[in-house]
């Protein structure tokens, strides 16, 4: 029997656990609300929290550029990734791909392949084709560092496709192309949502590119590094107005999570355990 | 059918069937322009001695003498180990605790507590850093509490103090990883059937008999997942040490990822910095590899 004290056992580290995760955003949140000597503009308050050091972070640091070229940057990845892994994908777990055990072996070897094994090389390469510190230059690498992983989660969806309605489909006279458009893609909708979104999070989150190959243009840098350079530099030494640019960074995909959250857990673990 | 396929056969002769080669052809020519041909220029870039700026020099295993000699980087290594206790062995150990805890009862809302419990994983790196910068800092809410306590005497720059730094950077590790661990062993635990917990209570077993008989068998593969993807991130741990501490003070947190950093873009020894990532990549290979082989044999 399950007495009422395990139960409230079990409620507490839940709880506790919750709220040390929660922690350190309240903890950054709270700071950036206070208010700062050097910038004192009562003023700027609304429904009396003090805001003043986001407008200062805004104007400060180029976030609405830094913005833009993550979105950019990262919704390019994205849709590539998952265009070149869906078709990949696909022929590996259904069609007889030539060699297909070594492109698995290799695609797994990229998955468990350190970023630092060939960021020294990246940097040379883009630096070679003239796109260092370019868009191109994250957006490239990026869509092939996150095809090892799309193309194996995606062929292990479609392994676990029943063969009768594959069968059914070419019974009614479909090509291999149509049963993939219209019959495999609808059935993997939501393994490719969990997967977008994943992508999207890796991507839009991704720092040690994006510090290696787009180090000295600031309109083609991404919002992790904005913010990094933001709170490195000494100008900005105030600690409440780099918590308020950290918060600035990280409401969009909090607000973003809100929504999704409940599919994308639900996908990863799914994910997880067919793998 | 004998002569059905023989006719096949007459009517094609080897046909090649172009469609899964297309198919698969645009992943594999971005993973092998930006994935596999880096690896080998690495390995190439470190038999040279390089700044960039005035022509290489053939050296041979030279930079791997160098590297392997280099007391700086058997300490980095060192903290990539401690990381590893904190980012994978702490994260793994809470998430078994609790999900035992958990065994026993059906928590109400238990998706609302996943959804927090993930939080850390979702947000980007360097806003993780610069929060944790703060709570650790000399006027920082730990500092507060203990002030609070009547403890300021324990009270320090953490992140700055040579005896507290790579601790406090190793917390930072247990505290993005650890809900991660919770959720997917929470999940493995949801498919053990209520009937043989039951069956077990009657029988008067203990906790520790239903972790290590019950809990532990059944989430084998989620602790093989957890392990694989906590440790790769606790070897590699750029982004947070940069973020936190750039390695200091000193090097008491410098990993190998920060000294490829500032060796390939501070001090431009490429050629060193390359036989280190080299070094670095072979050492998460062995270990990914040492862990997937024990899970095949396990299966067998």
């Amino acid at each position: 029997m399950i007495s009422a004290r395990d139960k409230l056992i079990a409620h507490t580290v839940l709880l506790v656990g919750a709220l040390v995760a929660l922690y350190p955003l309240w903890s950054i949140f709270s700071l950036s609300i206070s208010e700062t000597k050097s910038i004192e503009k009562s003023e700027l308050k609304f429904l009396g929290i003090y805001f003043g050091n986001y407008v200062e972070a805004w104007n400060r640091g180029a976030f609405n550029q830094a913005l833009l070229s993550s979105l950019f940057v990262t919704i390019s990845v994205v849709l590539v990734t998952l265009l070149c892994s869906v078709l990949a994908g696909y022929a590996l777990a259904l069609t007889k791909v030539p060699f297909s055990r070594t492109i698995l072996l290799l695609l797994l070897f990229g998955l468990v392949m350190p970023y630092e094994g060939i960021v020294i090389s990246l940097y040379e390469m883009m630096d070679a084709l003239n796109i260092l510190n370019s868009y191109w230059a994250l957006i490239l690498p990026q869509i092939a560092l996150s095809i090892p992983f799309s193309v194996f989660w995606l062929r292990t969806f479609f392994t676990t496709v029943p063969k009768t309605i594959l069968e059914s489909s070419t019974l009614d006279g479909a090509n291999r192309w149509q049963s993939l458009r219209y019959i495999l893609i609808p059935l993997a909708k939501s393994a490719i949502g969990t997967l977008a979104t994943l992508l999207f999070l890796f991507t839009w989150n991704e720092f040690l590119l994006a510090l290696v190959l787009v180090p000295s243009n600031s309109s083609a840098q991404t919002v992790p590094l904005s913010l990094s350079f933001f709170a490195g530099n000494r100008r900005n030494s105030e600690p409440p107005v780099t918590a308020a640019a950290a918060g600035m960074v990280a409401l969009p995909i909090l607000l973003a999570y809100v929504f999704l959250q409940r599919r994308l857990i639900r996908g990863i673990i799914s994910g997880a355990i067919k793998e | 059918m004998l002569t059905k396929s023989h006719n096949e056969k007459k009517w094609r002769p080897r046909r090649i069937d172009l469609l899964p080669i297309i198919f698969v052809s645009p992943a594999l020519i971005f993973f092998a322009l930006f994935v596999i041909y880096p690896i080998f220029q690495t390995i190439w870039l470190s038999f040279w001695k390089w700044d960039r700026i005035s022509p290489g020099i053939w050296v041979g295993i030279e930079n791997y003498k160098t590297v392997l000699s280099n007391p700086e980087i058997y300490s980095a290594f060192s903290h990539s180990f401690v990381f590893i206790v904190f980012y994978s062995a702490i994260p793994i150990f809470i998430g078994l605790i609790i999900t035992t805890l958990l065994l026993r009862v059906r928590v109400r809302g238990e998706g609302f507590f996943r959804a927090i419990l993930f939080i850390p994983q979702i947000i980007s790196t360097v806003v993780v850093a610069i929060s944790w910068r703060w709570i650790y800092a000399a006027d920082g809410p730990i500092n507060n509490f203990l002030i609070l306590l009547g403890a300021e005497k324990i009270a320090t720059a953490w992140l700055g103090n040579f005896d507290t730094a790579l601790i406090a950077v190793g917390l930072i590790g247990t505290w993005t990883n650890y809900g991660l661990a919770m959720i997917l062993f929470l999940s493995g635990a949801q498919r053990i059937s209520q009937d043989l917990l039951d069956a077990d209570r009657i029988d008067g077993a203990s906790m520790w008999q239903e972790f290590r008989y019950i809990l532990l068998p059944s989430i084998r593969g989620e602790i093989l997942i957890v392990l694989i993807v906590t440790m790769t991130l606790a070897l590699r741990n750029f982004d947070i040490v940069w973020n936190a501490t750039q390695g200091g003070p000193g090097n008491a947190t410098a990993v190998p990822s920060i000294f490829i950093y500032k060796s390939a873009f501070v001090n431009r020894y490429v050629g060193e910095a390359a036989a280190t990532s080299f070094i670095l990549a072979i050492v998460i290979f062995s270990i990914t590899s040492v862990l997937l082989l024990s899970r095949r044999e396990s299966d067998d």
